[in-house]
C-alpha cells in the first residue's frame, strides 16, 4: 500500500494477491452461472452514484421545515420517508433519533458495521474500524474529540449500538440563522457525520 | 461467539481517523467484493446472519490485520466453499471445474439489481405475546454461545430498561446457523454508562443495544 498507484491501468504484474483472488472468485461465480458481471457493475454504480448522504440530508431538511413530517418521522422513520417519493427508497426498521439541547445521539455498530445505507450510502472506513467500534460505547466524548467535536457536559450523550436489523439516523438540531431557508438550502448544511452523531451540521456562512 | 469482532469497550485501538473526502471504494476490487456478497446473498446462497458469522470466524490475527472488504472476501469465499457452491480446487485453479449448484432464487442477473437496493424485511408475525413492556427493568443474560449471537459481551449480566419495542424479528442466533428464522421480540434496552463501566464510564452517557427477548431476563 505504500507505493499506491493512482493510475488505474494496472498491468497484471501490478495486481496484488487480493486483487487476483477477487478476480478469480468472480470468474468462478460467473462460469458456474450464479451471477452476471453486468449485474455487479449495476450494483456498484448505484452505490457510487445514487445512494449517499444526500438522501439523508433531504429527510433532515424536510424534518426541519415541516413539523408534521418531523413528528411522523420520529414515530416511524421508514413509513414517513416512504411518503417522500423523491428520496431513496427505504426499507423497514429505520429509527430516527432527535438531538435536543438536552441529548446528543451517536450511532455505532460494535459487532460489525450496521449503518443506514439507504440514507447515508456505504459507511466510511472509520465507522467500520476497531477504534470507533471499541471506544464509542465506553468513551463517547473521547471519540467525539477525535472528530474535533465537543458536546457540553450537561448534555446527555446517548449511544445507539446497532445490534439488530433496526437502523438509526440522527436528526441533528437545525442551525441558528436559517430562518426562512428553503429545504434545498437547509439540505446543504446537513453533513454525513451530523446524521451519525459524530458531527454537527454546517454553520450558515461557514465554508463547506 | 466471543470473538475479536465483539469490540465494544476494548482499549488500545487508538484514535478514530476520519479521512477527508473519502471515496466510496479505495480499490476497484473492494467494489467487486461488495457486489458479489450482495448478489450471492440475493440469489439465496446465504442469509445476512450466516455471512456475519463467517466473518466472525476469521482467525483473530487475520481479522484484526485485514481491511474491511478483505474480511468480506475471506468470509464470502469460505462460506461459498462450505455451502457447496464452489470447491477449493476451483479456487486454486481460478476457474469452474463442475456445474453450479442450484440457487434458491436463481441466477443473479441485471433485472434483479433494483430489488436489492432496498433492505429486506426482518419483521415476522409474533408466535407469542411480548414478555416485556416499555419501562421494564431487564438483565442481559450471562450467555457465551460459541456460535453467532448479537448480544455484545459488554452488556452481559447488566441491568437496563426497555425503551422501544420493534416487534418480532428474525432471530440471528438461529438464522446464522441455518436453523430457521425462529422470530423473537426485539427491544431497545438502554443502560447507564456507570452500570456498564463503573467509575471508568462517562456518567453523562447512556448506551442502548437492540436485544432479542431470549437475551433478557426480568430484573
Amino acid at each position: 500500500m505504500s507505493e499506491h498507484h493512482h493510475d488505474h491501468d494496472h498491468d497484471h504484474s501490478e495486481l496484488s494477491e487480493t486483487e487476483l483472488r477477487v478476480r478469480a472468485l468472480e470468474t468462478i461465480l460467473t462460469e458456474k452461472g450464479y451471477i452476471e458481471p453486468a449485474a455487479l457493475d449495476a450494483i456498484i454504480q448505484a452505490y457510487e452514484t445514487k445512494i449517499g448522504p444526500h438522501n439523508g440530508a433531504r429527510v433532515v431538511a424536510k424534518a426541519w421545515s415541516d413539523p408534521d413530517f418531523k413528528k411522523a418521522l420520529l414515530e416511524d422513520g421508514s413509513k414517513a420517508i416512504g411518503t417522500l417519493g423523491h428520496v431513496s427508497r427505504v426499507g423497514d426498521h429505520l429509527v430516527v433519533v432527535e438531538n435536543t439541547p438536552a441529548r446528543h445521539n451517536m450511532v455505532v455498530c460494535t459487532l460489525c458495521s450496521c449503518y443506514p445505507w439507504e440514507m447515508l450510502g456505504l459507511p466510511p472506513v472509520w465507522y467500520k474500524a476497531a477504534p470507533y467500534r471499541s471506544r464509542a460505547v465506553k468513551d463517547p466524548r473521547g471519540v467525539l474529540a477525535d472528530f474535533g467535536v465537543s458536546v457540553p457536559k450537561d448534555v446527555e450523550i446517548r449511544v445507539w449500538d446497532s445490534t439488530a436489523e433496526t437502523r438509526f439516523l440522527v436528526l441533528p438540531m437545525r442551525p441558528a440563522g436559517t430562518e426562512g431557508w428553503s429545504e434545498e438550502q437547509l439540505a446543504e448544511l446537513v453533513t454525513r457525520d451530523s446524521m451519525i452523531g459524530t458531527g454537527f451540521p454546517r454553520t450558515p456562512g461557514a465554508p463547506s | 461467539m466471543n470473538g475479536v469482532h465483539d469490540m465494544g469497550g476494548m482499549d488500545g485501538f487508538g484514535k478514530v481517523e476520519p479521512e477527508p473526502n473519502e471515496p466510496v471504494f479505495h480499490e476497484e476490487w473492494e467494489s467487486r467484493v461488495l457486489a458479489m456478497v450482495r448478489a450471492m446473498g440475493a440469489a439465496g446462497a446465504f442469509n445476512i446472519d450466516t455471512s456475519r458469522f463467517y466473518r466472525e470466524t476469521i482467525p483473530p490475527h487475520v481479522y484484526l490485520s485485514s481491511s474491511y472488504y478483505k474480511k468480506w472476501f475471506l468470509g464470502l469465499e469460505e462460506m461459498l466453499i462450505e455451502k457447496g457452491y464452489l470447491t477449493r480446487e476451483e479456487v486454486a485453479a481460478g476457474h469452474a471445474m463442475q456445474p453450479g449448484k442450484a440457487l434458491k432464487h436463481g441466477k443473479f442477473d441485471s433485472t434483479q439489481v433494483e430489488r436489492i437496493m432496498v433492505r429486506g424485511k426482518f419483521a415476522r408475525p409474533a408466535p407469542a405475546p411480548a414478555k416485556f413492556n416499555i419501562g421494564d427493568r431487564v438483565r442481559a443474560k450471562n450467555i457465551h454461545p460459541a456460535t453467532h449471537t448479537r448480544l455484545p459481551r459488554y452488556v452481559r449480566g447488566h441491568v437496563g430498561v426497555v425503551e422501544l419495542n420493534h416487534g418480532c424479528h428474525v432471530f440471528p442466533d438461529s438464522a446464522a446457523m441455518e436453523l430457521g428464522e425462529n422470530p423473537q421480540w426485539l427491544y431497545t434496552v438502554v443502560f447507564e454508562a456507570s452500570d456498564l463501566w463503573g467509575a471508568d464510564g462517562d456518567p453523562t452517557s447512556k448506551v442502548s443495544i437492540d436485544a432479542f427477548e431470549p437475551y433478557l431476563d426480568p430484573a
